[in-house]
């Protein structure tokens, strides 16, 4: 047998066709790779920032407040930390294992929060509960003390800022601890059972060690968000990182020393980027059976019924409906204020932006994903890998990360024009709203990605054999298959980054063009100009809007269990 | 007359590594082929060469006396006009069921779509689900539609890649008897891919046994039970076993049964040491017979039971004994033997 014994490099097949099939996927491999190198700007940025001189902003920040950013971001991540699992693994168990009044409506009422970006909810309880708010004016008219003869708490703290991440935070948790009870057989839980567990037991030591991995990856998306968040920890001036940041660039005016600061933030990052992607690889081998039944609901009963209700209903009560019905009432009492045609500029300022955002992120992640699935081998799935990593960037890093090198850019141009042609370009991309959408980009494409390339996914490949065996060509298999077919994904990709352009504030506040406006901006003004009320109407857009995204993660998990049906 | 399908010293590799090799064969117009083997042996690897999906190494692929694949090009997929049915049948779910059918009918007009897939949804029993979709189908019709939309363009030659894999074990041979009658009905030449041999029996007018990348026997049925061309497709393709026997003379063979003749020359020498291929239904149980065997297990299989059977000097064989002879386990039982042919190897 001679072609046993001779080494194989390639299929012999007509040298104009393997010319073009080459070409083709190098040119496709290589312009993904560049859009990599693009999209990976501001990351190196950062990290080249550690090795340029910051002519002493750096040792200054050294010895004075960088041990405070460490120790408050650090005393945020525990505070969160501790009260998003508190606030999510025992209702994700309640309202999946157990039946009492409105669990049912639970299920998804408990993601609600979500839609609650944390600056928002900040704003709102702040207006509540700071000394001109209507509870303090009432415990001082009720009982007739003043100001300073009572205890109340600050919210304008670092526990006001860690219960605010937390309200809003929690669901990262719910979700995934949800997912994950599901996904459990209920064999395992019953063995226990028959073992001789009580159904705490069963729970305490079954349940969620079979969870852990998901939770910890719901535990790590929290800490990064805790860690990214800006609008909070500037609202509350409690110095974290990210607050930190902003001050050292724009009161010090410093970029490279707060390029410095970001790396440092960014290794935090890291590590919670290496704790998810551990853990979720872990949640792999812990589906225990393919085998799945109904779950069975145990009815609660008596005190065991209220407590269960407490427990779920004040979660979303305090991260959700207080804060939303407050919002309305504010809405309708400074209505008048309104001034309509600056808020419908507004309006349609962030509706552009995020639209174009979306648009461009939806055509980018099709053409990965779709190359992907084309050639799949490892220097695309690395890529893909590279690229999803942008969404742990907080976008106070990505923004710094952008500015640098768009000015460096701009100013190295237009001094070469005029050295050349005595013209000059001036800003091209920094100060302009290219670069508020390529840090968008950065931060937001790996969200569009993940859902295309989940629901490319499901197209299983004979699907495409089928296409070519009766005739098609790739791009018409594209057009008549995959496309009609990953019609949802598509939506859900691009509503997704359409959301959450509306609700970024960091990035956009350091990048916009000037006086360049949008809800989230406004919002963040007239808030820090103590009008809390005014800013009611573009906080309740966003999250009227934030809105959408919860109710289509909420509809996904439901369909995910084979055989697990919810209330209809 | 020209074979549509021929394939011609036919070696595919996947990666680097080579999957199957030497692969010759010819199928004539309107026969239905099968590559029968083990999982793993490459049987699904050549038939997407054939289709186009995977490159051929080395050899050439003809359909229609058409080179589709050779040393200097290799004609992709979409312009070699195959039909491919696969195991997970991989409808469209966003088309209805006669949309799936006609979704490879282009340059027709829609009366003559319509036309097409009117005439397969009936032949294939699926007129009543043309405005269905296919997720609330059952398994057997999401076949049929397969099967129909790989039809629809009247391909050269439709592959079939397990196509009852996916059915349940009852449906399996009743569907394969009707996807043929189809075939035929619509002259249709096809090769399926098989890892069953009563799908194969059920379908196919000849099959090609396949071991580790090689084509073992590419014959009739019939042939492949009764004149396997080695030990392994007799072992592979239905019951039996080896008895050791030397030739005394060009027709005839001494066993442990006694002497075995044929009416051909068994082709060894006088006083070679062959191994002869004895099937259960070679095994008469005869009461009458002087020839005597000890009931060692029986298995029950409705209308006849499957004796092992020990002979005087410790061989086993089987047997297929009708089931009304019920003989106790240890029972000394007499057998004759009937076969039509001597098939003897060397000794391994």
């Amino acid at each position: 047998m001679p072609i046993l014994s001779t080494t194989i490099t390639e299929a012999p097949q007509g040298a104009l066709s393997s010319l073009r099939t080459r070409f083709s996927g190098h040119g496709l491999t290589l312009s993904i790779l560049l859009l990599c190198l693009v999209l990976s700007i501001p990351v190196l940025t950062i990290f080249y920032s550690v090795f340029s001189s910051s002519d002493g902003v750096w040792e200054h920040l050294a010895n004075t407040v960088l041990s405070d950013y460490i120790s408050q971001s650090a005393l945020l991540m525990v505070g969160v930390g501790l009260s998003v699992l508190v606030l999510g693994i025992g209702p994700a168990w309640l309202v999946t294992m157990t039946k009492f009044p409105g669990s049912r409506i639970l299920e998804w009422a408990l993601v609600l929060p979500l839609a609650m970006p944390a600056y928002i909810i900040a704003y709102t309880y702040t207006g509540m509960l700071d000394v001109g708010g209507p509870l303090q004016s009432w415990i001082r008219d009720t009982f007739d003390v003043r100001y300073g003869d009572y205890w109340f708490p600050e919210i304008r703290s670092v526990g006001g800022a860690i219960t605010m991440l937390s309200l809003v935070l929690y669901p990262y948790v719910y979700l995934l601890t949800r997912t994950a009870f599901i996904e459990q057989s209920v064999c395992v839980l019953e063995v226990s059972r028959t073992l001789g567990a009580s159904p705490f037991k069963a729970f305490s030591r079954v349940a969620i060690p079979l969870a852990r991995p998901a939770i910890i990856a719901g535990l790590s998306l929290v800490l990064m968000e805790t860690l990214a968040d800006y609008g909070t920890v500037q609202y509350f001036g409690v110095s974290a990182f990210t607050s930190g940041i902003f001050r050292t660039w724009f009161g010090l005016g410093s970029p490279t020393a707060a390029a410095q600061l970001a790396a440092v933030l960014m290794i935090f990052i890291l590590l919670l980027v290496l704790a998810e992607h551990w853990s979720r690889a872990k949640a792999r081998y812990h589906h225990t059976s393919n085998k799945y039944t109904r779950l069975p609901r145990i009815e609660l009963r008596g005190w065991k019924r209220l407590g269960a209700m407490v427990y779920c209903y004040l979660p979303v009560l305090l991260g959700f409906l207080i804060p939303f019905v407050q919002l309305s009432l504010w809405a309708v009492e400074t209505w008048d204020l309104l001034d309509r045609s600056s808020f419908l500029t507004l309006f349609g300022n962030s509706l552009k932006l995020a639209s174009v955002t979306a648009g461009i992120a939806l055509a980018l992640a099709l053409f990965i994903t779709y190359s992907k699935r084309l050639r799949p081998g490892l220097i695309l799935r690395s890529i893909v890998r590279v690229l999803s990593l942008g969404y742990a960037i907080p976008g106070t890093v990505i923004a710094v990360g952008v500015l640098i090198p768009f000015a460096w850019f701009d100013n190295t141009l237009d001094a070469w024009m005029r050295a050349s042609f005595d013209v000059s370009t001036g800003l091209l991309f920094s100060g302009t709203l290219v670069a508020v959408v390529f840090a968008y980009l950065v931060r937001f494409l790996p969200v569009s990605m993940n859902t295309l390339d989940a629901g490319l996914g499901k197209i299983k490949p004979t699907m495409d054999d089928v296409g070519r065996s009766l005739g098609l060509r790739p791009l018409q298999i594209l057009r008549r298959v995959h496309i009609p077919v990953m019609r949802g994904s598509l939506l859900t990709a691009a509503l997704l980054v359409f959301v959450d352009v509306l609700k970024e504030l960091p990035a956009t506040l350091i990048l916009r063009p000037f006086n360049f406006n949008t809800l989230a901006i406004r919002t963040y003004e007239l808030a820090n100009q103590e009008r809390l009320a005014e800013a009611s109407s573009t906080a309740l857009m966003i999250v009227l809007a934030g809105i959408i995204p919860v109710i289509i993660l909420s509809l996904t998990i439901s369909k995910s269990r084979p055989g697990y049906e919810s209330s209809t | 007359m020209n074979p549509v399908l021929e394939l011609n010293d036919v070696a595919v590799a996947l990666e680097g590594n080579v999957i199957v090799h030497g692969i010759s064969m010819q199928l004539q117009e309107g026969m239905i082929g099968c590559l029968l083997g083990p999982s793993g042996c490459g049987k699904t690897t050549l038939l997407r060469a054939i289709a186009g999906f995977e490159k051929a190494l080395e050899g050439e692929i003809r359909i229609a006396g058409q080179a589709v694949s050779n040393q200097s090009s290799c004609l992709p997929v979409e312009k070699r006009q195959v039909g491919m049915v696969f195991q997970d049948y991989a409808l469209f779910p966003h088309l209805s069921v006669k949309e799936n059918i006609a979704f490879g009918l282009s340059g027709m007009s829609g009366a003559q779509k319509n036309k097409r897939v009117e005439e397969l949804a009936r032949m294939l029993k699926i007129h009543e689900y043309l405005h269905t979709y296919p997720h609330r189908l059952s398994g057997g019709q999401q076949q049929r539609v397969a099967v129909a939309r790989a039809m629809a363009p009247k391909p050269r030659i439709l592959l079939l890649d397990e196509p009852f894999a996916s059915l349940d074990v009852e449906l399996r041979e009743e569907i394969a008897r009707e996807i043929r009658q189809v075939l035929k009905q619509d002259g249709i030449t096809a090769i399926l891919v098989s890892h069953n041999q009563f799908e194969a029996f059920a379908m196919a007018d000849e099959i090609g046994v396949m071991r580790a990348g090689e084509l073992m026997q590419w014959s009739s049925p019939f042939d492949l039970y009764h004149q396997p061309s080695n030990p392994y497709v007799a072992d592979f393709v239905g019951e039996g076993v080896f008895l050791h026997g030397t030739a005394v003379d060009a027709y005839r063979v001494e066993t442990a049964l006694g002497m075995l003749d044929d009416a051909q020359p068994h082709g060894y020498e006088q006083g070679t040491t062959v191994m002869v291929l004895i099937r259960p239904d070679d095994v008469i149980h005869d009461d009458n017979s002087s020839n005597t065997a000890k009931v060692i297990e029986k298995a029950f299989r409705g209308s006849q039971y499957l004796y092992t059977l020990e002979l005087a000097d410790g061989t086993r064989i089987l047997s297929l004994v009708p089931s009304h002879h019920r003989h106790a386990q240890g029972e000394m039982i007499g057998i004759h033997i009937e076969m039509d042919h001597l098939v003897a190897f060397n000794l391994v």
